[in-house]
């Protein structure tokens, strides 16, 4: 039978989880420590452009020894669960699918949705926790009116994760648990160095986990080697807004949208990246101006606060994890399509990034730009 | 909370009477075994007695028994301080890891390997070995029984082979040692790894046989201890607990206390199989150590039973943990031909000295519910019929 008073911590090695397992500890609670393996940092290790292992990165060994000693400390059972092909199908080849094709994919959702708040949620109810608990700057509350679970930004505002957990459904929500949602990062790490932890002055980790120095073109290469595939042919025409070829470019997935540098062609005025075509490999280029747009469509979309979007709704939406939300309007204009209208035209809405609906510090839910 | 412990495969308590005689050695009797007076004769004599006992428990000489670190570093004194660049070398692809990985690391030195397949029961076939010998072959390397199923290879029908071919044959028994008897002038091998704490011996203490006009490199240089072939001031509390577990291990296999541990080893998987649907017995109808069986219990993930059961005090153990302590699906299940599925569904269940059959009643009242209970949260469980939420 479940506990209830059982609960699984997702633990990274991390100053954050660390603290929500000693936390939880404290309060009583009878704490798993649970680190998933996702990524084995030597598989691509010392292969052309990639460093030798590094440490200090999701999944090395230095998290899951970081990790451990917490759990020693603070003496609860501690286990690293091998997830690794999952994460690979799940996110990695994503990943690599969408760079390849000149999207700008955030592989920290897809993380989120397809493993933490799924594979490790099932592990946990099987192991007899009944929820998860994690280092997440968010907060989930239930909304008793509706009866829904709410999703919402967190007292820390600058370390607001919202932003990548918009694909949580009702049923993960409701076994999950931000403890850190009501506090700022100096108030965790205080409660850290309380606890005893050696970890509490651990730097935060930023770049994307399986990406060394973020370097994402040599990731590219040294995985399809290892896979045996070759490098597609990604290089193509630059071309105007009215289709003139003004020059070549050296493949797709050297571009995102908004980019002005290292175009490669001189002009009098400075170019900008306004789309990257897919299909036909083009880089269409231009104005500053016409990275400006209004409209956006959203695919794969997850709805939290609302069941479901029947008319048209007023909201904010942050279209990167470091945009200011900015207030539109959304509507439903398909089985899984919604039209977003901002009031003021938006710089470089990217697609392949996740598109997050905010009324107020509510998550109203989100979906993929496309 | 009651923890039983059935994972002594990875390894086993110390016995009280290993303790007792490793005692003295670490204050009192505290010599350098090289030291010419008293202090170092007294140490000296110790492990001379050791080194009898271990060869008492393989039926060979004394001065045939190479004191190690462990188990993996008598596979590695055996492989690496044979081989040389330009042989071949033969090995099976269900060997432990120290065996493995050494002749992986040789195979991308340039020397040639050919890894021997098992069948679905985990055996290396004699007629397969025969055939994979070259005029280059070295060395034969093939483990006597395996550390997560148990199953028993034909070792002697090896040694044949090898003493025809005039070429080595090692065989890693780390799991066999004080489980089933071991003659090493019969089974004709000339190299054989044992590891102390698999048998009630402490951690970091182990032995290679080396029969008598074998030439080794030594791994290490240094001193001339060992009759120069394990350089390093000898452990001598580790070395004299190995003699004294060895010594047990004699007396235990001449009272049959092994056909004792099959039938509570027999026990536990008749009742396991008797009340868990869709579970099978990995490298079963192959000979087996008594102590050791590998169950599948299909639709589910090892690693999470592993974790449940443990939590709930029964520490059993499923496939190999790489370096982060995850669990890697097993090797040697894949190459017995089970669908990676299959592969991570299985658990080990290895008994000690120390189990009992309220031990085995524990376990198999344990593992009903949590099978269970990880099978409703299983996506890959396809159920017969709905059940109430």
């Amino acid at each position: 039978m479940p506990d209830q008073n059982t609960i699984a911590v997702a633990m990274s090695g991390g100053v954050d989880s660390s603290t929500v397992a000693a936390m939880l500890r404290a309060e009583g609670r009878n704490v798993v420590g649970l680190t998933m393996q996702l990524w084995n940092q030597r598989r691509l290790a010392g292969r052309e452009g990639m460093p030798e292992a590094v440490a200090g990165r999701c999944c090395s060994l230095d998290d899951v020894y970081d990790a451990r000693r917490v759990a020693e400390t603070i003496g609860i059972p501690y286990y690293v669960v091998n997830h690794e092909d999952r994460f690979e199908r799940d996110v990695v080849r994503p990943f690599v699918k969408e760079y390849l094709s000149g999207r700008t994919p955030i592989p920290c959702s897809l993380c989120n949705n397809h493993l933490k708040f799924d594979q490790l949620l099932t592990v946990a109810r099987q192991i007899g926790a009944d929820s998860v608990a994690t280092g997440h700057y968010a907060r989930v509350e239930f909304d008793h009116s509706n009866e829904r679970w709410l999703l919402k930004r967190p007292t820390d505002r600058s370390k607001d994760q919202t932003y990548f957990l918009f694909g949580l459904t009702q049923e993960q929500l409701s076994r999950t648990l931000f403890p850190l949602g009501g506090m700022t990062k100096p108030e965790v790490r205080e409660l850290a160095r309380k606890y005893g932890l050696a970890l509490a002055e651990k730097p935060d980790s930023q770049e994307i986990c399986f990406v060394p120095g973020g370097d994402y073109k040599n990731f590219l290469d040294a995985y399809l080697a290892e896979q045996g595939e070759l490098f597609p042919e990604t290089a193509g025409e630059l071309v105007t807004t009215d289709g003139r070829i003004i020059g070549e470019h050296s493949g797709i997935h050297n571009f995102t949208v908004g980019q002005r540098k290292g175009l490669g062609v001189a002009t009098g005025s400075p170019l900008y990246v306004l789309q990257i075509k897919g299909d036909t490999r083009q880089v269409v280029v231009g104005d500053q101006a016409n990275l400006y747009s209004r409209t956006m469509v959203t695919r794969k979309n997850n709805l939290i606060s609302i069941e479901d979007l029947h008319q048209p709704m007023r909201v904010s939406v942050k279209i990167r994890h470091r945009h200011e939300a900015s207030p539109a309007t959304i509507e439903k204009t398909g089985d899984d399509e919604i039209r977003v209208t901002f009031d003021d035209p938006q710089r470089a809405i990217t697609p392949g990034q996740a598109a997050v609906f905010y009324d107020g510090d509510v998550v109203v839910g989100g979906g993929w730009i496309s | 909370m009651r923890r039983v412990y059935l994972d002594n495969n990875a390894t086993t308590p110390v016995l009280p009477e290993v303790l007792d005689a490793m005692r003295p050695y670490y204050a009192e009797h505290f010599g350098n075994a090289s030291s010419i007076h008293h202090h170092g004769q007294e140490t000296r004599g110790a492990v001379e007695r050791a080194r009898e006992s271990v060869a008492t428990l393989l039926g060979c000489r004394p001065a045939e028994v190479v004191f190690t670190s462990g188990g993996t570093e008598a596979d590695n004194l055996a492989i690496f301080g044979l081989v040389q660049s330009g042989d071949h070398v033969i090995t099976s692809t269900i060997e432990h890891h120290a065996v493995l990985n050494s002749c992986k690391h040789l195979h991308e030195k340039g020397v040639e390997v050919t890894f021997l397949p098992v069948d679905g029961r985990g055996l290396v076939d004699p007629d397969d070995l025969r055939r994979a010998l070259r005029p280059n072959t070295k060395l034969v390397t093939i483990m006597f029984a395996n550390n997560e199923t148990g199953v028993i290879q034909p070792v002697e029908e090896f040694g044949k082979i090898c003493a025809e071919a005039d070429v080595y044959f090692h065989s890693d028994a780390v799991q066999a040692a004080s489980k089933i008897p071991i003659r090493v002038k019969e089974i004709g091998c000339d190299l054989l790894s044992i590891s102390g704490h698999k048998f009630n011996a402490p951690q970091g203490v182990g032995a290679l046989y080396v029969r008598k006009g074998t030439t080794l490199d030594p791994l290490f240089f240094g001193g001339s201890h060992e009759r120069s072939r394990r350089a390093g001031t000898e452990n001598v509390p580790g070395i004299v607990g190995l003699g004294k577990a060895a010594e047990l291990a004699v007396k235990a296999l001449a009272n049959g206390e092994d056909t004792e541990m099959a039938s509570l080893r027999d026990r536990l998987e008749r009742a396991i199989l008797g009340s868990v649907e869709s579970a099978g017995v990995n490298g079963a109808g192959a000979p087996r150590v008594p102590n050791t069986t590998n169950i599948y219990f299909d639709y589910i993930e090892g690693e999470a039973l592993v974790i449940t059961l443990d939590l709930k005090g029964l520490a059993v153990s499923t496939g190999a943990a790489c370096s982060s302590g995850a669990i890697e699906p097993s090797h040697v299940l894949t190459a017995m031909g089970l669908l990676p599925d299959r592969a991570r569904a299985s658990i080990r269940f290895s008994l000690g000295k120390q189990n009992t059959s309220g031990d085995v009643d524990f376990a198999t009242q344990l593992l009903p519910a949590s099978v269970e209970r990880l099978r409703e949260l299983s996506p890959l469980y396809n159920r017969k019929s709905p059940v109430p939420s």
